[in-house]
């Protein structure tokens, strides 16, 4: 069967297409080239009139907290927050419940219903990868995957110690990502997780951990030198130290430089720029990682922007949370320490928009959107649900596409953060095309997915309609058209069909013999046999709904 | 005859995988690491594989599609039970989801004295390696350790710890019940400190605990039987553990009316500690008969733990309405569906309204249900997953015989799709 897509206007920056009407053409789940130019005599079976529509593939949010332990805590501890937003089932749909951290289903759903196809999981413990993956399995319609999270455990830090060289972690590393079904490495507050559970509460980039005298330097240093050498295409996914605390810009600084030029991506910068200027000592670090940024091309970012109103921080960094807890709204939250292995958070926030500290949070994400130069380096993302929801996508790409618009938002917030913020004189607003860079062909080129986030012939058919709307807001809300693997799942914002998503792994080479030390390890000190902790590929497929693909590695670099 | 080793549990609530089991034929034997808890669990006999319309052997089909028909004819179901691996309530909650069913998992009036607390206050908890590794003092609230998990000293305290000079060093205190046993003694003899009081006095016990580690003055002597110089001991050991762990069994609380706030005393305690200067997490045990598995499958499916009703068309909780033995007792419920897959003495309350069983195969009834069907237990008869008690581990359970009896997931998927077909 072979669908086409007549008239549209294509953003595919993919392929440097940036407007241009073109018709498109889906046959078996995969976009193909115009039959009839190919001499070909297929008829077109069904056609879908785009004309004066905007066609782009279909979105990919690179973080977003979508399974895993944390969330699962976050939903479990939050039921007045799911009364006020439930979802019934229909004759194709199953019922679920939403707002800041919505049940699986729900999330498959309102994701495909803005036009998102795909998101990625970027807190995978280790230990708790096949929760991360039996919830996503429960996700519809979405591609899913996840990165997995090291720095803080105790097998790690022990190499580090006993000076084990850049290939012992390697492959370590590499190990790690097959037993976890990973395809890209987070780190989240480098070694902090661990320092927590010897009773250190704070640990800046070059403060030693107090067990094993090692500091978030060299983690980050160690790991990023394994994730390039593995030929891991997404550089090592950075939460780095200090989040939320006044002053960490210098921290975020001084990681970027110290880094060394190796690939690595800063995630929800937004909460690693502050600054401590002004009379309530907070003021917005945007502009000096903006700079940063913008000089140093081996860093990625994304902002992690907050949004005003009520929802849920779910971290890894235990140590942070712990801080913050004091914060929490309403009060309740949890702290985990897990299996030696790495830890959770789980905070509620209701950020206010007449908070100073929370309104100038808001400016800072969005000063930090508008500063940095290249789209293809920063990506769009509410840390969901820690900066908001994920649902106010739309939203928050009408406040980059639209500066009035948000220079009537930012009229509104509390008076003290207006003046703190350069963002009124910002007169930038993202094109289309540039949208489409970070929420796309840009999120699909950092994560390494090779026929995603793209309309060329030979990408599969992931492909989102709008209707042009100078209401951004609306426009990304509801979009005319999903189709996934080239099934049509959405119509005028609403699922008419659903379907399953894959799992994109990478699957980079290791030595069999790092087994030896990690069996004797697992034996003495953890609870799990190291064969009942590997996740094996039916666990993924065994239910006939999930599937696995593996994604090329990067060439080898030494 | 096989041998199958690194055998995980889904019994036991800790997640024991070092088991070492003989499958001869249907039959399965224990040779290695069992206990009073697992060895029966795996050595059950197998029993009758067919399934029964009111006592009478039927096909799975004829089975399958009377148990659709009871459910078809309903006004309000109820789902109780709820013991299976994850598979197995992805398909219960589908069928839910379906049919507008009350979910109700067995354990969950004792879980809810966790549910609640995570609800209103939550707490700070850790997880069995972090307690083998790291756990330089122990105190056991209100419950009897060695019954509830007859193998958790030998596998997370006397053990080698990464972080401990002698793990036999650690300091163990039982703070309500007494133990029943000596396997909380140390392997060079120091025994546990026991601080024995009434069940019913435990909240005092707890209120005044807390009080003493915040450093309020206390005037009474003693508390709930206890000496208040003593509490305060515990108190002062807390303080200057390095990594003090509190555990409790929420089932085991459960005589006081309220336990909700035992548990959450003593979670805020424990947060209490962690604001004094020194690390201190919570343990909570649990883990029977599929609990933590039907409430995380539960909370990702609907946002909620297993107590959730669907007839609105979406999930709603209430950890108190929607209790099966409530519900049915009060005339709400006009089916039960019992589910469980994994403990043949854990059978259906017995009640005038008709009764659908989807049971672990062996399963004998003080009253013959309407529909019976047998099922393979997970980590005997299928592969599948299970938590264990500290809510973060899944562990992927081994299938280790073959007897062609169908998992949960299929039969409830069957009679899902049977029921699909009768309303097409």
């Amino acid at each position: 069967m072979i669908i086409k897509l007549t008239g549209g206007k294509v953003y595919d920056p993919a392929s440097g297409m940036a407007g241009i009407i073109q018709d498109l053409y889906i046959k078996d789940g995969k976009i193909i080239a115009d039959p009839i130019d190919r001499g070909g005599d297929q008829p077109v079976d069904k056609e879908y009139d785009c004309r004066g529509k905007v066609i782009m593939s279909g979105a990919i949010d690179m973080h977003t907290h979508i399974g895993g332990g944390k969330g699962n805590i976050a939903r479990t501890m939050l039921p007045e927050d799911h009364r006020k937003d439930p979802v019934a089932r229909t004759d194709i749909t199953r019922s679920g419940n939403g707002h800041a951290m919505p049940s699986t289903y729900v999330t498959g759903y309102r994701y495909a219903e803005m036009g998102y196809t795909a998101g990625f999981e970027p807190a995978v413990l280790p230990i708790n990868a096949r929760q991360a993956h039996m919830e996503m399995a429960d996700i519809p319609i979405l591609d899913k995957g996840g990165y997995v999270m090291l720095g803080s455990d105790d097998y790690f830090l022990r190499m580090l110690t006993a000076k084990k060289d850049q290939k012992a972690i390697n492959d370590y590393v590499a190990w790690t990502i097959h037993s976890a079904k990973a395809i890209g490495v987070k780190v989240v507050n480098p070694g902090g997780i661990n320092a927590f559970k010897f009773n250190q509460r704070k640990l800046d980039l070059d403060e030693q951990n107090s067990h094993y005298g090692v500091t978030p330097r060299e983690i980050l240093r160690v790991l990023a030198t394994a994730v390039k050498e593995i030929g891991i295409k997404h550089p090592l996914h950075v939460h780095g130290c200090n989040l939320g605390v006044p002053g960490n810009m210098q921290t975020t600084l001084d990681t970027i430089q110290g880094i060394g030029g190796l690939p690595m991506h800063l995630t929800h910068i937004q909460f690693h720029s502050y600054g401590t200027e002004g009379d309530l000592k907070f003021s917005s670090g945007a502009a000096q990682i903006a700079e940063a940024v913008n000089k140093n091309k081996n860093i990625t970012i994304d902002v992690g922007q907050i949004l005003f109103g009520q929802t849920v921080t779910a971290s890894g960094d235990n140590m942070r949370q712990h801080a913050n807890h004091k914060y929490a709204s309403p009060n309740k939250w949890v702290c985990m320490d897990i299996e030696c292995d790495a830890g959770c958070g789980v905070v509620p926030f209701k950020y206010k928009d007449q908070n100073f500290v929370n309104a100038l949070q808001w400016a800072i994400g969005l000063e930090t959107f508008l500063l940095v130069d290249d789209p293809w380096r920063i990506f769009l993302t509410t840390d969901h649900p820690n900066g908001a929801p994920f649902t106010s996508y739309p939203h928050l790409i009408r406040l980059l596409m639209d500066r009035s618009f948000r220079n009537e938002v930012l009229a509104t917030i509390h008076p003290q953060a207006q003046l703190m913020t350069t963002l009124g004189s910002i007169t930038r607003e993202y094109t289309l095309d540039e949208i489409a860079i970070m929420t796309r062909a840009g999120a699909a080129k950092l994560i390494g997915l090779k026929d995603r986030g793209g309309l060329a012939p030979g990408y599969f058919a992931d492909i989102t309609v709008y209707t042009d709307n100078a209401n951004r807001e609306a426009m990304f809300t509801k979009p005319d058209y999903v189709f996934k693997d080239g099934e049509l799942v959405v119509v005028d914002g609403k699922v008419v069909h659903t379907k399953w998503g894959t799992t994109h792994i990478a699957k980079p080479d290791y030595d069999p013999s790092v087994e030896k030390d990690l069996q004797a390890y697992f034996d003495k000190y953890l609870t799990m046999k190291l064969g009942n902790f590997k996740i094996s590929d039916d666990e993924i497929t065994e239910d006939g709904r999930g599937s696995l693909s593996v994604h090329p590695l990067a060439e080898k670099s030494s | 005859m096989t041998v199958i080793t690194e055998v995980p549990s889904p019994f036991c609530g800790v997640g024991t995988d070092d088991l070492t089991v003989q499958v001869d034929g249907v039959a399965i034997k224990v040779t290695a690491n069992g206990c009073v808890v697992n060895t029966p669990a795996f050595e059950q006999a197998l029993g009758d594989a067919n399934p029964r319309i009111a006592a009478k052997v039927v096909s799975l089909q004829e089975a399958v599609s009377k148990a659709a028909s009871l459910l078809a004819q309903t006004k309000q179901p109820v789902i109780g039970g709820c013991a299976t691996d994850v598979n197995g309530m992805r398909g219960l909650l589908s069928l839910a989801d379906h049919t507008g069913a009350v979910v109700d998992n067995m354990g969950f009036n004792a879980a809810r004295n966790n549910f609640l607390t995570l609800q209103d206050s939550g707490w700070m908890n850790t997880t069995l390696a972090e307690v083998k590794n790291r756990c330089d003092l122990l105190v056991v609230v209100g419950t009897d350790l060695e019954t509830l998990v007859p193998r958790f000293f030998e596998r997370y305290l006397w053990n080698e710890a990464m972080f401990l000079e002698d793990s036999k060093q650690r300091q163990v205190i039982y703070l309500g019940k007494a133990p029943s046993g000596n396997a909380s003694t140390s392997p060079d003899g120091q025994k546990a400190q026991v601080l024995a009081s009434d069940d019913g006095a435990l909240p005092e016990v707890v209120g005044v605990l807390r009080a003493l580690v915040k450093g309020q003055p206390i005037r009474a002597e003693q508390a709930g039987g206890i000496a208040v110089a003593d509490l305060q001991s515990i108190a002062d050991k807390l303080l200057a553990a390095k990594y003090g762990v509190v555990t409790w069994g929420a089932g085991a609380l459960g005589i006081n009316n309220h336990a909700e706030l035992i548990v959450q005393t003593v979670s805020e305690m424990i947060k209490d500690i962690n604001d004094k200067g020194t690390r201190c997490s919570g343990l909570p045990l649990a883990g029977k008969d599929g609990d933590l598995t039907a409430n995380q499958v539960c909370g990702w499916t609907t946002g909620y733990p297993a107590r959730v009703r669907f007839s609105k068309g979406y999930p709603e909780y209430d950890p108190y309405l929607y209790d099966t033995v409530a519900m049915i007792s009060n005339g709400e419920a006009d089916v039960l569906l019992w589910v469980q897959a994994f403990n043949v003495n854990a059978k259906p309350p017995v009640y005038d309204i008709p009764t659908i069983v989807v049971g672990r195969c062996g399963m004998l009834f003080d009253k013959e249900p309407d529909v019976f069907i047998p099922v393979g237990t997970p980590g005997i008869d299928h592969v599948g997953h299970a938590y264990r008690t500290d809510n973060v581990v899944a562990i992927r359970l081994k299938k280790l015989r073959d007897v062609g009896l169908p998992s949960t997931a299929e039969v409830l998927s069957a009679i899902e799709l049977a029921l699909q077909g009768a309303s097409a």
